[in-house]
């Protein structure tokens, strides 16, 4: 027990291209299959589906689903289910609503577009969406009723205490900067943009060097110095590229006008201002990088994924998984709340029936994403990429004309081939 | 060192001392005021049929199962063990049957599993405790190989040397093996009969529960037999044969002559 010749690592051998990109083929093939989607599209379209202003609404449509399926992966990962998220975004919405256009002009003196007023909402709101989300985890982990009848009570209880709130009333205007969240009514302009893109892309470069170099510190086999520059490369190009396509779609020249007269200016002939990143995509991006950290680099993120393995091995190695599972309900019922906050934002309005079947399109997404619902597998990257799938066939369907009976399904039929695609690919890897 | 006899000759403390046991599931007397001990650098094999009730003492030394009634003392203080966590504290590993390995990770990360290595920042270090991994692995299993698959593609052997490892690494002052052999072939048997061996010179107790009369004849110092349970009792290795231990096996009768 006392030796310390360690294992020695084996010699790099000779391999393909792609597998010295060390690429991940599953990301890979989803990245293609969205790819060819969105090519099969713009072709059925006249070139309509992959204008600068479709894509623009694409991503903001996407956002509050992908921000509840990075939750949902955790929960499915740890083989549980959440039925609850719409009806829960639904209560969270319900509550920021009231919030802002009763308690605090009404109760607190506050205007609706008072400074604070959107701060204070937003935080009343998480609270809530956390607070029902860590109940419904204690539930599940300590009472051990099982995560489906928990959240299928929940599913009805959420939807209608929503209601109840509102009196089944559409609730609105909001607050001004409250409504900044929602997507085109928040955006940061061209500069910015071009700033935080670049910002994001050094970032993005630095982890992936730091990663090399802690690899290179225990002298583990590294990639080829070509193939990290690739990567590097790709993964700035897309970011920058990203960041692009937003600062080209053009703020109509109409609207710009009205803008610029609330302000008290006259707009100059021939000014063009483009519209840049979304605050709320800015905020699913943030999302995606918090969660995947979560995911692979703490013990929180090891917990779930140890105990989605072997519930067994994971309380026997001392994780006290009654404790994670509240963890991991909570956290869902956060990003409930978040989503609530973009989708509310968006439609500029509270209505009776925001998020729902939001449940359907959540799990649905994590599911396209490689999420095993056997637990132990799933990605953070994998779930966004679902939403945006599901999100650009429904849309694209609508552009081509597909009747909406015929969109769901499509839709439908597409999810249960993914999960089998999927099911085909890890038996012929092998693994489990 | 004083060998373990010579230790319970002098009547020094043993290290772990499981006082008149009792666990009951749903009326059926799983073990039923049972009493075993263990010295420093002895080996303790645990006999009996399957539900004799061995695996369920041993896991509530491991803290998987609490007792009803009874109490544990380690080096003589009487301790509450009432999670994995606690008996981990009090320096107690277990090697499950099971292996209880999480399929979907990797070798290193269920070596860590539940005290990860962590950066300044608290992030895990994946790096770090690979590096860590290889190092173990190249003293007790040579033919590693698979430290970045998921513990899934391992074989009975390897996957047997990932739980082996975790026991050990971290200071097991008392070990707990539940069947270690039995997904085992001869060559990786005797690989365990070495480690067990090796363990006990560094002064580390073992309870062993085995099906085979034969390995506990070899490995054992003292053999505990159970039988519907509760305890036929414990004999010396050097006091009786492999007939002596079938017999308290199958009629739960002590041997006269072996009174320990």
């Amino acid at each position: 027990m006392t030796e310390t010749t360690s294992q020695p690592i084996p010699e790099q051998q000779k391999r393909g291209l792609f597998q010295q990109l060390e690429l991940d083929m599953r990301l890979l093939g989803m990245i293609g299959a969205f790819v060819i989607l969105c090519i099969g599209f713009n072709i059925l379209t006249d070139g309509r589906f992959l204008t600068p202003r479709n894509i623009f609404n694409l991503t903001i449509q996407t956002v509050s689903v992908a921000i509840m399926a990075t939750g949902m992966v955790f929960v499915i990962v740890t083989r549980h289910i959440d039925l609850s998220v719409g009806a829960l975004l639904a209560t969270c919405s319900a509550v920021m609503a009231m919030t802002q256009t009763e308690l605090l002009p009404h109760v607190l003196g506050l205007g609706l577009n008072h400074p604070v007023t959107w701060a204070v909402t937003i935080v009343v709101g998480l609270a809530a969406g956390t607070l029902i989300g860590a109940f419904h985890g204690w539930m599940v982990g300590y009472l051990t009723i099982p995560a489906f009848i928990v959240t299928l009570g929940g599913l009805l209880v959420w939807r209608n205490v929503a209601w109840y709130m509102t009196d089944g009333q559409t609730i609105g205007p909001l607050d001004k900067t409250f409504m900044m969240f929602g997507g085109i009514n928040g955006t940061m302009g061209t500069t910015w943009s071009w700033i935080i893109g670049l910002v994001a892309a050094a970032l993005a470069v630095a982890a992936i060097l730091n990663g090399r170099r802690a690899k290179l510190a225990h002298e583990f086999p590294v990639k080829p110095i070509w193939a990290e520059t690739v990567i590097c490369g790709l993964t700035a190009g897309s970011i920058l590229g990203f960041v692009w396509i937003l600062n080209s779609y053009q703020i109509p020249a109409r609207r710009l006008k009205r803008m610029m007269e609330a302000q008290g200016e006259t707009m100059p002939e021939g000014l063009v201002v483009g519209y840049g990143l979304p605050i709320s995509v800015l905020i699913l991006i943030g999302v995606a990088v918090v969660m995947t950290i979560v995911a692979q680099r703490t013990r929180l993120g090891r917990y779930i994924f140890a105990t989605g393995g072997n519930p067994d091995a994971a309380e026997l190695s001392g994780i006290n998984t009654r404790m994670l599972t509240v963890k991991i309900f909570a956290l869902m019922g956060f990003l409930c709340a978040l989503s609530a906050v973009v989708a509310s934002a968006r439609l500029a309005n509270h209505s009776n029936d925001i998020g729902t079947l939001d449940e359907l399109r959540v799990i649905a997404a994590a599911v396209i994403g490689g999420t095993a619902l056997s637990g132990g597998i799933g990605t953070i990257y994998g779930a966004i990429l679902g939403a945006l799938i599901m999100q650009s066939l429904h849309s694209g369907m609508a552009m081509v004309g597909v009747d909406a009976p015929f969109q769901n399904i499509v839709v439908g039929t597409v999810l249960v081939a993914a999960v089998w695609i999927d099911i085909v690919y890890r038996k012929r890897l092998g693994a489990k | 060192m004083t060998s373990p006899k010579e230790l319970r000759a002098q009547g020094a403390t043993p290290m772990v001392e499981m006082n008149d046991i009792s666990i009951a599931f749903g009326g059926v007397k799983a073990v039923d005021k049972v009493s075993v001990d263990l010295h420093p650098g002895e080996v303790v094999g645990l006999l009996g049929h399957n539900g004799a009730g061995k695996s369920t003492l041993i896991k509530v030394l491991s803290g998987a199962y609490q007792m009803d009634s009874g109490e544990i003392r380690i080096n003589g203080n009487k301790v509450e063990i009432t999670n994995p966590r606690d008996a981990r504290t009090h320096n107690i590993e277990t090697i499950y049957q099971t292996l209880a390995l999480a399929d979907n990770l990797d070798a290193a990360s269920n070596l860590f599993l539940g005290r990860e290595i962590t950066t300044p920042f608290g992030l895990v270090n994946d790096a770090a405790m690979e590096a860590e991994c290889r190092k173990i692995m190249g003293g007790l299993n040579p033919n590693f190989r698979k430290f970045s698959e998921p513990v899934s593609a391992l074989s009975g052997g390897q996957r047997q040397s990932v739980a082996i490892a975790r026991a050990v690494y971290f200071n097991a002052k008392i070990l707990i093996m539940d069947e270690p052999t039995a997904a085992l072939g001869p060559h990786e048997t005797q690989m365990v009969a070495e480690l067990i061996q090796q363990l006990k010179a560094q002064g580390i107790g073992i309870f062993l529960i085995d099906h085979d009369v034969h390995a506990v004849m070899e490995l054992c110092d003292r053999a505990s037999v159970m039988k519907n349970g509760q305890l036929v009792g414990t004999v010396d290795i050097d006091d009786v044969t492999d007939d002596d231990l079938l017999s308290m096996i199958i009629l739960g009768k002590k041997p006269e002559a072996a009174a320990a």
